[in-house]
């Protein structure tokens, strides 16, 4: 619906940005929490055991196969592929798993991340130090996320299956900006305006 | 004395994973589409909108709901009268899940060892495998692929007595607020009261299966139900916790009588994404 929206001219539509991966400083400061992106260009994917796996090769000072600086993450783990297709269902697993290891990777040069559900006041307080930013994408909607991956290559660790590392090319892969670099946060400002106490 | 063969249970069992993990049930939907029409908030509203449109486009092109196809969760009702040949009844289980899970092209999402190594099994067995046995010579089999984001939001409590329904609101309730946003709102909250510690959180488990939005038959349950829904709607958590009027689609409650000393109250989240099938062999 938000790619929807985006082409109908919907009302919605003025809100949407369009954003390109790598994501650039200038669209880092231009995104504010609440704010519908669609994502277009590379990304990273990795979560629970491709993250142990980062993490403990930075620490043992091995290269990564990869690099980290600028790179956006998505937390997911997709299905496999039906003959013909480039993926299965491919929606975002829950960010605060990996809260551990995030300091290190915005270290690294993170800068954008994608998951679902909140994050804790450390990482948002190392979020705002790196000037990186949180999105989250619609937690189950797995198989109309999958439609903006056009092509995904594997990068590392092949043996964790579902879990290892990714690259893939999207367009118009929608988002909402979680946490922005100015401390805002979605899930608190949504929840406070909507509680009734 | 009806005998059933082992081949016919895995047979179903694996079809059943694959249709529950692609077609959402009916009674799902259209709380879905009831949510989509309540919710004040726009984001809010527009995300059930692609929830709706996610389930509609898993349909047509036969791709899972979501990603995560969950734990295998199956409970088998075993008349008494039936007899099963042909082999095991739990490899029975496993084969058919082995199946499913591979020619269906669902993730396989179990690990051995998940204190440590946490190595993929590879098929997604073992099964989590719940039997009753019960009157007649049927054997009815449902599933339940459980994701692991909502179930990571369980919680058991063993409240004092004192606390009484009061107590259980606000536990329930207080749950969602501190982690509803991770379990992927709208929630479908399954509780249950009374038992033992494990037994409570089998009747909230199995409250999951329940059709949504469908009352205890109970007057005073039903009333817990509507009082814990309530409260939790007021929180603004909101679907996918943007904020909003609609944090939950269902409340389902089941109650087993308790020690003198207890009153356990077992929460077990299910995502909007509820899927769960049944077939009667």
């Amino acid at each position: 619906m938000l790619v929807l929206a985006a082409q109908g001219g919907d009302a919605l539509s003025t809100k949407i940005k369009r954003i390109a991966l790598p994501i650039s400083d200038r669209d880092i400061k231009s995104l504010k929490c609440g704010d519908s992106v669609l994502l277009s260009g590379s990304m990273l994917t990795a979560r629970d055991a491709s993250h142990k796996k980062i993490v403990e090769a930075l620490a043992g000072r091995t290269d990564l196969p990869f690099n980290l600086d600028g790179q956006t993450i998505y937390y997911t783990g997709a299905t496999p592929a039906r003959p013909g297709h480039t993926i299965g269902s491919a929606g975002p697993t829950t960010s605060s798993r990996m809260d551990k290891y995030t300091p290190m990777l915005l270290e690294q040069g993170l800068k954008c991340m994608i998951g679902k559900g909140r994050r804790s006041a450390k990482i948002r307080q190392k979020m705002l130090k790196h000037r990186a930013v949180y999105l989250a994408a619609v937690g189950g909607a797995g198989a109309l996320l999958s439609r903006t991956i056009k092509r995904i290559n594997l990068l590392a660790y092949p043996e964790l299956g579902a879990e290892a590392v990714y690259r893939f090319e999207v367009e118009d892969f929608p988002a909402v900006v979680i946490n922005d670099i100015y401390g805002g946060d979605l899930y608190e400002m949504g929840q406070s305006a909507y509680r009734k106490d | 004395m009806r005998r059933i063969q082992c081949r016919t249970i895995t047979e179903t069992v694996a079809s059943l994973f694959q249709d529950a993990c692609i077609h959402l049930p009916p009674d799902v939907v259209a709380s879905l589409k009831r949510a989509e029409r309540m919710e004040k908030s726009s984001l809010g509203k527009q995300t059930i909108e692609t929830i709706l449109e996610n389930i509609a486009l898993a349909g047509e092109e036969r791709l899972p709901v979501c990603q995560d196809t969950g734990t295998a969760v199956i409970f088998l009702e075993i008349g008494q009268d039936v007899h099963i040949t042909g082999g095991d009844l739990t490899a029975a289980v496993n084969e058919g899940v082995r199946r499913g899970y591979d020619g269906g092209y669902l993730r396989k999402s179990m690990v051995h060892r998940p204190f440590s190594a946490r190595v993929n099994t590879g098929d997604n067995t073992p099964a989590v495998i719940h039997t009753e046995i019960v009157p007649g010579a049927n054997l009815r089999i449902c599933v339940l692929p459980k994701g692991g984001g909502a179930e990571n939001c369980s919680r058991l409590s063993m409240l004092p007595p004192s606390r009484g329904s009061e107590g259980i609101i606000e536990y329930v309730v207080n749950l969602v607020d501190e982690c509803g946003c991770n379990a992927c709102p709208p929630l479908i909250i399954g509780v249950g009261i009374g038992g033992t510690a494990e037994q409570t959180m089998l009747l909230a488990k199995k409250s999951l299966l329940r059709k949504t939005r469908t009352h205890n038959a109970d007057p005073e349950i039903k009333g817990l139900e509507k009082k814990i829904l309530d409260g939790v709607n007021k929180l603004g958590i909101g679907p996918m916790g943007y904020g909003g009027s609609v944090t939950a689609l269902a409340v389902h409650i089941e109650v087993f009588p308790a020690h003198i000393a207890s009153l356990p109250v077992a929460v077990n989240l299910q995502c909007w994404c509820s899927r769960h099938r049944e077939a009667t062999l």
